[in-house]
């Protein structure tokens, strides 16, 4: 009977996956709010905030560097995506398949849910470390990559199991989640902090930024860490959501939107999840480094544990699950749309578990800027693509949406894009040595460049066959 | 009424959860003290924030 009712659920749960969401679905800015504010303020900020501190960010460096950086994402998101998702109100996958083909939609399928089940799968393992607090789990290091213990993977199977249940439910169940849960994160994010702060000898307002300068961000990286300057952290507070906004995921979530503006709620989930959380967790990760005296050793449970007790622990699992649920699930639609017959909910299932499995490597975590702008990097040309797809070709007298309208399983001028942009972006890094934080801005506008040159040469020809014209 | 009750309720859950924090920096209260009334403000919010949230909907 209870199963049943769980299956005629499931089955009802309807995405929209192959039509324009109608009026009727539409939400309001409110509803992004939530899921931008929950989704960013998550278990990657538990993450990110000390790895910043490992890198030798200085403070100044890391407050400025992040202001910029997270308004050029808002820009992005709000300028770049979100316009095109309200007039299209496709998903991403469906938009591809338009411009690329179907057949290439399939590989850029593959290598994006590959990205989310790592992304996904390395929030499920911040979430293991605070659920392995009461099993006294040996902690990884900075430098570790593979599973040390045996107690450690099934506690991340058991994580795994209840994350990819909650996004077999579908993006509403998602979204009601993340709504309840991330008024309260912000807040113990932030408390945490505070309540530390004694510890680092801040006792007043005007002890804070001397305290910030000299113990907390001081601008000496940790052994074997690379050192991080105000470019890098710009460059990663913009890029690090690449693939969402400039690479234009988030067509699949602003399709739901009313108007073009709910693009400005991304500001929700960047200055308080990327610019506070990533602070408060960068004082809690002082606190741990005053106290190991500079131990390699991270796990972020532990670490809001001490701050915050219970409460920080349960917070790092609740962080992790709001960050894996909505990527989960757009992992789940990635591979939907190679496999378009299928329901949403088995798809996702099946991701799920390959997520789970893939958490059970701390490298996950520990690699995880290079990870994340990586992800981003990867991705990005596509949303080079759609973006001049979109506002250029017609304008140039050249066929938007090429693939549906000639027929072609392939768009080889956007399979040329992307395989070409990312070639060049490695050439860049291995012949000017320009890390992988920097390379999605050079790495844009070779896109577009290439996506332009070669939808000129390949629509030419086809135009010159009768047949096509 | 009802509703009021659980709005109370639910805020006093995000009050309970930053407030103590800020007693321990000025020195008010000590850590301890602050992780069991943050523990009470989680306990507060998961209970009544999602009725409250559903009800101002």
């Amino acid at each position: 009977m209870i199963l049943d009712k769980l299956t005629a659920r499931l089955e009802s749960v309807q995405e929209f996956e192959k039509e324009p969401v109608p009026a009727s679905r539409h939400k309001s800015w409110r509803s992004f709010l939530g899921m931008y504010a929950g989704e960013h303020t998550a278990g990657t900020e538990f993450v990110i905030g000390p790895l910043f501190v490992a890198h030798g960010a200085s403070a100044g460096d890391l407050v400025l560097g992040l202001f910029a950086g997270n308004l050029l994402a808002v820009l992005s998101w709000a300028f770049l995506c979100a316009p095109i998702a309200v007039k299209e109100r496709i998903t991403l996958y469906y938009k591809l398949e338009k411009i690329c083909g179907k057949n290439l939609t399939i590989g850029y399928n593959l290598v994006n849910a590959l990205m989310f089940c790592f992304l996904a799968g390395s929030m499920i393992a911040v979430s293991a470390t605070a659920v392995g607090i009461p099993f006294d789990i040996p902690l990884a290091k900075l430098t570790d990559w593979l599973p040390g213990h045996f107690s450690w993977i099934l506690i991340v199977l058991g994580v795994g199991s209840v994350t990819t249940l909650v996004a077999t439910l579908g993006y509403e169940q998602v979204s009601r989640f993340a709504n309840i849960a991330s008024p309260w994160m912000i807040l113990v994010f932030l408390a945490a902090a505070i309540a530390v702060l004694p510890e680092l000898g801040v006792t007043s307002i005007a002890d804070f930024w001397p305290a910030a300068e000299s113990k907390i961000w001081t601008g000496v990286p940790l052994a074997g860490q690379s050192k991080f300057t105000f470019w890098h952290v710009m460059f990663f507070a913009w890029f690090c959501n690449m693939a969402m906004h400039i690479g234009m995921a988030d067509l699949s979530i602003f399709r739901y939107a009313r108007s073009w503006k709910a693009g400005f709620t991304s500001a929700g989930g960047m200055y308080v999840g990327h610019y506070f959380a990533w602070l408060a967790s960068g004082i809690l990760y002082a606190v741990f480094l005053q106290k190991s005296q500079n131990s390699l050793e991270f796990a972020p449970g532990p670490i809001a544990y001490y701050a915050a007790g219970i409460t920080g622990a349960f917070c790092v699992i609740i962080a992790g699950l709001t960050t894996a649920n909505p990527t989960i699930y757009r992992a789940g639609l990635a591979v939907q749309a190679i496999i378009p017959h299928s329901k949403t909910w088995k798809v996702t299932l099946i991701v799920g578990l390959a997520t789970t499995t893939a958490a059970c490597f701390p490298a996950l975590v520990m690699r995880l800027l290079d990870f994340v702008a990586l992800y981003g990097l990867v991705l990005m040309p596509m949303g080079a693509i759609i973006f001049i797809d979109f506002y250029l070709l017609p304008k140039l007298g050249l066929k938007s949406e090429y693939a549906e309208k000639a027929g072609l399983k392939i768009n080889w001028a956007a399979a040329g894009t992307w395989v070409f942009t990312l070639a060049a972006c490695l050439f860049i890094n291995f012949s000017f040595g320009v890390e992988i934080f920097f390379l999605g801005l050079p790495g844009w506008f070779v896109a577009v460049a290439l996506y332009l040159g070669l939808s000129f040469l390949f629509q030419q020809s086809k135009i010159e066959k009768p047949g096509l014209s | 009424m009802k509703r009021i009750l659980v709005g109370i309720l639910a805020l006093s859950g995000l009050a309970l959860t930053l407030i103590p924090s800020v007693l321990v920096f000025a020195g008010a209260i000590s850590t301890q003290t602050n992780k069991v009334l943050m523990a009470a403000g989680m306990l507060l919010w998961f209970t009544m924030g999602p009725f409250w949230i559903r009800r101002a909907k």
